[in-house]
């Protein structure tokens, strides 16, 4: 057998991700609390599952398109690139996205907010990203909805969204939120990332020059995924 | 958008970026959105291939409640310890009918199961001559979790294997013992998840 040349993913920064965070109370009993071992990353590591174009219709990616007619709600286009710490666009990715409807409701039959459901908006989405990692969708922004974290709890608007990357170490389940949200403070979710910098890096960017005129407002968001340390990837063949 | 190509990775940088997007919650609801929708699709394994194998379990919680609201993700090599992927040194190698990826929410009774075919053995991570025993690489996802957490699943019908296995060898015997799934008769593997408690599962940093 050729000897294995294997990339490396660098550790997550410390701190910028906790698993116990108090104030989301769910995590008090969801996190372990023995320290995580040391795991060597081998080729099941430094590999992962490549979902690919079979799994995406024409109309996935607009999440307007799935019922009988028009959702109701804003209109938005949500778009950006899947890039890797090293600036490299990871392309042929399955991003898939759910979210709550303009009054935020989700159509999951666990949820009891009180609030209506839309019989033309299911609230979930796919696509692929492309050559250059862009990927794009449209939908309607989602409802703001309360939750029995604390009194008075309420989530800001969100969409999910999921990255499989192109190994197990890339893989992202991570919310994507709007600029300016007066619900910022009070959610622990969103707070429990510590790093302003890192929280910031979750807000979408308003977009004026991908919005339809006529139609709907766009934002733009970037997500960033580990990536390879490239000093370890070079193969022997390339040093002759 | 131009069309995608999934070539060798990594190809070279183009600009410097910020850090990467962090972590956030799978929350109660991705059920919809992740699992419901590709209904048996998430099996690693066409349904009624002859070698298919069941691995299921509970996922519980620190009180020891199952967690109805959690989400499995296995990948894995196939049977002759391949993968089909462009980032595997020894070359992509496609196996008929599977794929490498099962995924599976828990009920309300915190089970989950993946059908797959049982992996092949691997060259050990630091390129040493000892192989690696069969196993699944899993993630695991739950509504209360900021961020997935790593375990393996290694199967208690491979003694032999697993008591040479680096990574086993690495953990006290405590840690060990609680990333073997048992086989059960007629049904598969049994492999149950302890985010907490004394019981804990073994998770690895990844």
């Amino acid at each position: 057998m050729a000897e294995l040349q294997l990339p490396t993913y660098p550790d997550i920064p410390a701190g910028e991700d906790p698993s116990n965070f108090p104030e989301y109370r769910s995590t008090k009993y969801r996190f372990p609390r023995r320290p995580l071992f040391h795991l060597p990353q081998g080729i099941g590591e430094v590999t992962g599952p490549l979902l690919g174009e079979d799994r995406v219709g024409p109309h996935d990616h607009d999440l307007t398109a799935h019922g009988h007619g028009e959702p109701i709600g804003e209109r938005i286009i949500v778009h950006g690139r899947l890039l890797d710490s090293g600036g490299r666009p990871i392309p042929g990715q399955l991003i898939e996205i759910w979210q709550a409807n303009s009054c935020g409701r989700y159509i999951h039959k666990v949820d009891q907010h009180p609030a209506p459901l839309d019989p033309n908006f299911t609230g979930v989405g796919r696509c692929l990203t492309d050559g250059e990692g862009r990927w794009r969708f449209v939908t309607i922004k989602p409802g703001a909805y309360p939750w029995g974290n604390h009194h008075n709890a309420w989530r800001p608007n969100h969409i999910h969204f999921s990255l499989m990357g192109r190994a197990v170490p890339q893989r992202l389940v991570t919310q994507m939120y709007f600029p300016g949200d007066p619900l910022f403070f009070q959610d622990p979710i969103f707070n429990a990332v510590a790093d302003e910098q890192a929280r910031n890096r979750m807000i979408s960017s308003f977009d004026l020059d991908e919005t339809v005129p006529d139609w709907a407002l766009a934002y733009k968001w970037d997500i960033v995924l580990r990536g390879p340390d490239a000093t370890h990837i070079e193969t022997a063949e390339e040093h002759g | 958008m131009s069309e995608p190509e999934v070539g060798p990775y990594p190809p070279p940088s183009l600009e410097p970026t910020p850090g990467v997007t962090p972590s956030q919650t799978v929350g109660p609801y991705f059920a919809f959105g992740l699992t419901d929708p590709w209904e048996e699709r998430e099996d690693a394994v066409e349904p009624y291939h002859a070698d298919a194998i069941e691995v299921f379990g509970h996922v519980v919680d620190g009180r020891g409640d199952p967690i109805p609201d959690a989400l499995i993700e296995t990948w894995q090599a196939d049977p002759n310890g391949r993968f089909d992927h462009p980032d595997d040194p020894r070359g992509a190698q496609p196996f008929e009918g599977f794929r490498g990826f099962g995924r599976s929410g828990t009920d309300n009774e915190g089970r989950w199961r993946v059908r797959t075919l049982k992996p092949g053995r691997l060259p050990a991570a630091d390129n040493g001559e000892q192989l690696q025993a069969p196993h699944l690489l899993v993630t695991v996802m739950a509504r209360g979790m900021l961020r997935q957490i790593t375990t393996r699943i290694y199967f208690g019908d491979e003694a032999e294997a697993n008591a040479t296995d680096p990574v086993l060898r690495s953990l006290p015997d405590d840690a060990r013992e609680t990333l073997i799934a048992e086989p059960v008769d007629g049904r598969g593997y049994r492999f149950d998840i302890h985010l907490q408690g004394e019981h804990e599962t073994a998770f690895f940093e990844l």
